[in-house]
């Protein structure tokens, strides 16, 4: 940080209570497997999967139960051995606690793996492009939550030409340790998925950016990656929210990502540790993405800690197992600064859940909203420069406008400003309320347009219609006269023969 | 929660909280405040105490009294300490040996036009304390520079309880013997004589009027202006406030003071009169500094603090009244929000017009 910016206060972000320990320092643990699994059909961002199974059909784990469909989507995998008792609807992992199409599995209890054929024997002889084929048919999507089909994003990184793959360990929510558990238990096949990911985006160097609240991920990623010098594990400091890919992107090169850019147009492509993990599995073991590792962590949980949850496990049937001690305030998915808030316990973990927390009254921290004291704590803790407190009182009187000139676009959500205000205003609220009505409005915008171009088409068909039917009938009416015309012609003719031969 | 229930209301996230607190910023705020009010009691007397408890009592009272016309309950709103605070600060911005009435009114003036008229906590334009300190001083200069040179508590000639309750009621009996003029007063008219201040000031006047024990003329907040001192970077350390606008604003103060005082030393008082003079401190820690009427980024916060400054200068040095505190923090309020238009913070990727940064 300059000089200068230390004199104007350009810092952001926050340093929240990371409450990690002793969740994080605990072994992982594996869950007795549930009766059922409820799979959902879209884990990732993009289109649903295609089922392609049948009710009553026996699978095996990783057997293709769902198929992507189209650019955008993802495959998805049976995460457990036995037989699909319905094809139909679950409950989203969403707040809304809106139903989406999904899968549910009756398990039978072997958890017995599909045979995996043609495992590569140097998978690094292999096409790049074959290797991200083998990415997407194992159904890997990004497993820091933003769940974007991971092949996909290799593929775009190589057209665009990629230098420089960073590898997000970030972790900078409270509670979660799952990445932090990767890194410490499964380092080498971190970084052994590291170099598959290299080899398929076409990237020279990989920076695997670790949060330095995490000593001893820290050290051994700095191990596993000790015979590969393109690889280079680099401690950042511990300040939410650094797991923004922008975030992190500009701590490590100093750099800045334009506001309409991506990092791939700066030739750097941004994955997480646990999709490097999952990059492994699906190369060198043939193992598609049908399990994860889940933080259970908050006050309300007998034993918090990480456990491998398959993908389908309801959150109910993980509290059946690991039990919670007190009626939780707050179930959440997620981690607490961006987290969703579950409907109910009733839904399955997903390929994006990094946590289930359980949260007592006093952690969730609720309280009654109290007028803005326009104290700019939002200010200084925005990691993008923007001014929640203005942007919220705009939203307040429905000056949309107001708000996006002030930046609204820009905002990412993580929730900082929110987490310092000491009025309690729920600012992250204001501004999903306010995207939500503006993206309404361009819909809106989108189909009236619509209309009014078909009523312009139709405006402009009819008078095209009248103006050749007249023209029809004028022409008709000229063939009539110039018919009768001759007619009268023929007929004057006629008598003058007449009166010529009468003559 | 019933974790099998659908939950009615979602909540957005965060779901964690840092813990601050509207009541708890106050509170802190006032206990910085403390030491230093707690030694003007000292230097005072009971006059001085029996005055803070009208001035924040009325404060109090014509914040409850605009809730209920508002029909919104009461104690929740008095309870976040933002009433109690402006109470306190306007009375040790007084006379310590005012009237009652003028505590009463400056009380009630500062909550209900200064801040309740605005639609109450956040929505005022300007400081809710200098306003009603500025509206006294307009309205009741005699009795707004009766200052009285200080009598400890523990000193023999000090009135008792009931004897500074009579002061504060009906006024001190033979004001004249205790009265005296403060520093920047003092400075002001002799020169308006023709006296300049080598002689105005000279010795042991000095010493009088610059104790930095507090033994000299001037409200609460004006001579423990150590302790006031203290208890602001107390405020800096426990993150209350920054350093941006105190150091601006005494940087305002005392630089044209210290080019004026080498320039005609029998002219222009020096810098360090300046500071610890008046209500300098005590505006530079506990009212530029207020939340609601200042700036929101640190560059504006700087440049607010140095119009501050700047303006108390001017005014004390070449303005009608001796002391400018009050005006200038009013006038610097009043281009708060131009400032906070003009200076907003360079959003990511974007240069400071909003464009997104070239490739």
């Amino acid at each position: 940080m300059g000089i200068l910016d230390r004199i104007f206060g350009n810092h952001w972000g926050v340093h929240p209570d990371d409450r990690k320990r002793p969740a994080a320092d605990l072994p992982l643990r594996r869950l007795p497997m549930p009766a059922h699994l409820y799979v959902p059909l879209q884990q990732h961002i993009g289109a649903p999967a295609r089922p392609v199974v049948l009710v009553g059909q026996r699978v095996l784990k990783g057997q293709l139960i769902a198929e992507a469909q189209g650019a955008t989507s993802a495959a998805i995998h049976a995460p457990s051995s036995g037989t699909v008792s319905a094809v139909g609807e679950i409950t989203a992992p969403h707040a809304s606690g809106l139903p989406v199409p999904g899968i549910t599995i009756a398990c039978d209890g072997e958890d017995r793996w599909l045979e995996a054929a043609d495992i590569p024997a140097d998978p690094f002889a292999l096409e790049p492009a074959e290797i991200s084929r083998r990415i997407a048919a194992a159904g890997v999507v990004g497993m820091g939550g933003a769940t974007f089909p991971s092949a996909l994003k290799l593929t775009l990184g190589k057209k665009s030409g990629i230098s420089t793959l960073i590898i997000n360990g970030g972790e900078c929510e409270p509670y979660l340790s799952c990445d932090d558990r990767v890194m410490r238990d499964f380092a080498v096949d971190v970084v052994d998925g590291i170099r598959l990911m290299l080899h398929a985006s076409g990237a020279t160097t990989a920076l695997v950016g670790i949060e330095d609240n995490k000593p001893e991920a820290i050290a051994a990623m700095k191990q596993a990656a000790a015979s590969f010098p393109e690889i280079r594990v680099c401690p950042v400091p511990a300040r939410y929210p650094m797991g923004s890919e922008k975030h992190l992107f500009s701590a490590l090169t100093g750099k800045e990502v334009p506001a309409d850019a991506r990092t791939t147009d700066l030739g750097v492509l941004v994955h997480n540790v646990g999709t490097a993990a999952a990059v492994h599995d699906a190369i060198r073991n043939g193992r598609p993405l049908v399990e994860r590792i889940v933080t259970l962590n908050g006050g309300a949980w007998r034993a918090p800690g990480n456990v491998v949850v398959p993908v389908g496990m309801l959150v109910s049937d993980l509290i059946a197992v690991a039990e919670l001690k007190e009626q939780p305030a707050r179930l959440i998915m997620g981690g607490p600064m961006m987290g969703t808030l579950l409907p109910s316990a009733i839904v399955p973990v997903v390929k994006g859940s990094s946590g289930v927390l359980a949260l007592t009254a006093a952690e969730a921290a609720d309280g009654d909203a109290q007028p803005c004291i326009r104290c700019s704590s939002c200010v200084r803790a925005c990691p993008v420069g923007l001014l929640p407190l203005e942007m919220s009182a705009r939203i307040r009187n429905e000056d949309y406008a107001g708000a996006v000139d002030l930046g609204l676009k820009d905002c990412i959500a993580c929730g900082c400003c929110a987490y310092v205000c000491p009025s309690r205003i729920p600012l992250v609220q204001y501004f999903g309320h306010a995207k939500g009505e503006l993206a309404a409005r361009d819909r809106t915008k989108l189909r009236n347009d619509a209309t009014k171009r078909l009523v312009a088409a139709r405006a402009e068909r009819l008078e095209r219609e009248t103006k050749e039917k007249a023209e029809a009938a004028a022409r008709r009416k000229a063939e009539r006269a110039k018919q009768k015309a001759a007619e009268a012609a023929a007929a004057a003719a006629g008598a003058q023969a007449d009166s010529e031969t009468t003559a | 929660m019933n974790t099998l229930a659908t939950t009615a209301t979602p909540i957005a996230s965060p779901h964690a909280h840092g813990g601050a607190g509207v009541s708890v910023v106050m509170l802190k705020v006032m206990a910085a405040l403390a030491p230093a009010t707690l030694y003007g009691f000292w230097l005072y007397g009971w006059p001085a105490v029996h005055l803070w408890f009208i001035t924040v009592f009325a404060a109090l009272l014509g914040e409850a009294f605009c809730l209920r016309l508002a029909k919104r309950r009461a104690m929740p709103v008095l309870l976040d300490g933002s009433a109690l605070l402006t109470g306190w600060l306007l009375a040790l911005s007084l006379p310590p040996w005012a009237p009652w009435w003028l505590g009463a009114v400056g009380g009630l003036f500062a909550t209900v036009v200064g801040k309740q008229v605005f639609g109450g906590l956040g929505q005022n334009l300007f400081n809710p304390a200098m306003v009603a300190r500025v509206a006294l001083l307009i309205s009741f200069p005699v009795a707004m520079t009766a200052w009285v040179a200080p009598l400890p508590l523990t000193s023999a000639g000090a009135p008792g309880f009931l004897d500074g309750l009579l002061i504060t009621l009906s006024g001190a009996a033979n004001l004249d013997a205790v009265s005296s003029a403060s520093l920047l007063g003092h400075a002001k008219a002799e020169l308006s004589r023709g006296v300049d201040l080598l002689q105005s000031l000279s010795g042991d006047h000095l010493a009088h009027f610059l104790s930095y024990s507090g033994a000299r003329p001037g409200s609460l907040g004006e001579t423990a202006g150590l302790l006031i001192a203290a208890g602001g970077i107390a405020m800096i350390a426990m993150g209350i406030i920054s350093w941006h606008i105190p150091a601006a604003m005494l940087a305002g103060i005392a630089i044209p003071a210290a080019i004026g005082h080498a320039v005609d030393p029998a002219r222009y008082l020096d810098a360090t009169a300046h500071v610890f003079s008046g209500a300098a401190l005590l505006g530079a820690f506990f009212i530029a500094t207020d939340y609601v009427t200042s700036p929101n980024t640190r560059a504006g916060q700087l440049v607010f603090g140095l119009g501050c400054g700047l303006l108390t200068y001017v005014i004390r040095t070449w303005g009608g009244y001796p002391e400018g505190v009050a005006f200038a923090v009013l006038l610097m309020n009043a281009l708060t929000p131009a400032i906070d238009r003009l200076m907003k913070p360079r959003i990511y990727g974007r240069n400071r017009k909003g464009a997104s940064l070239p490739l």
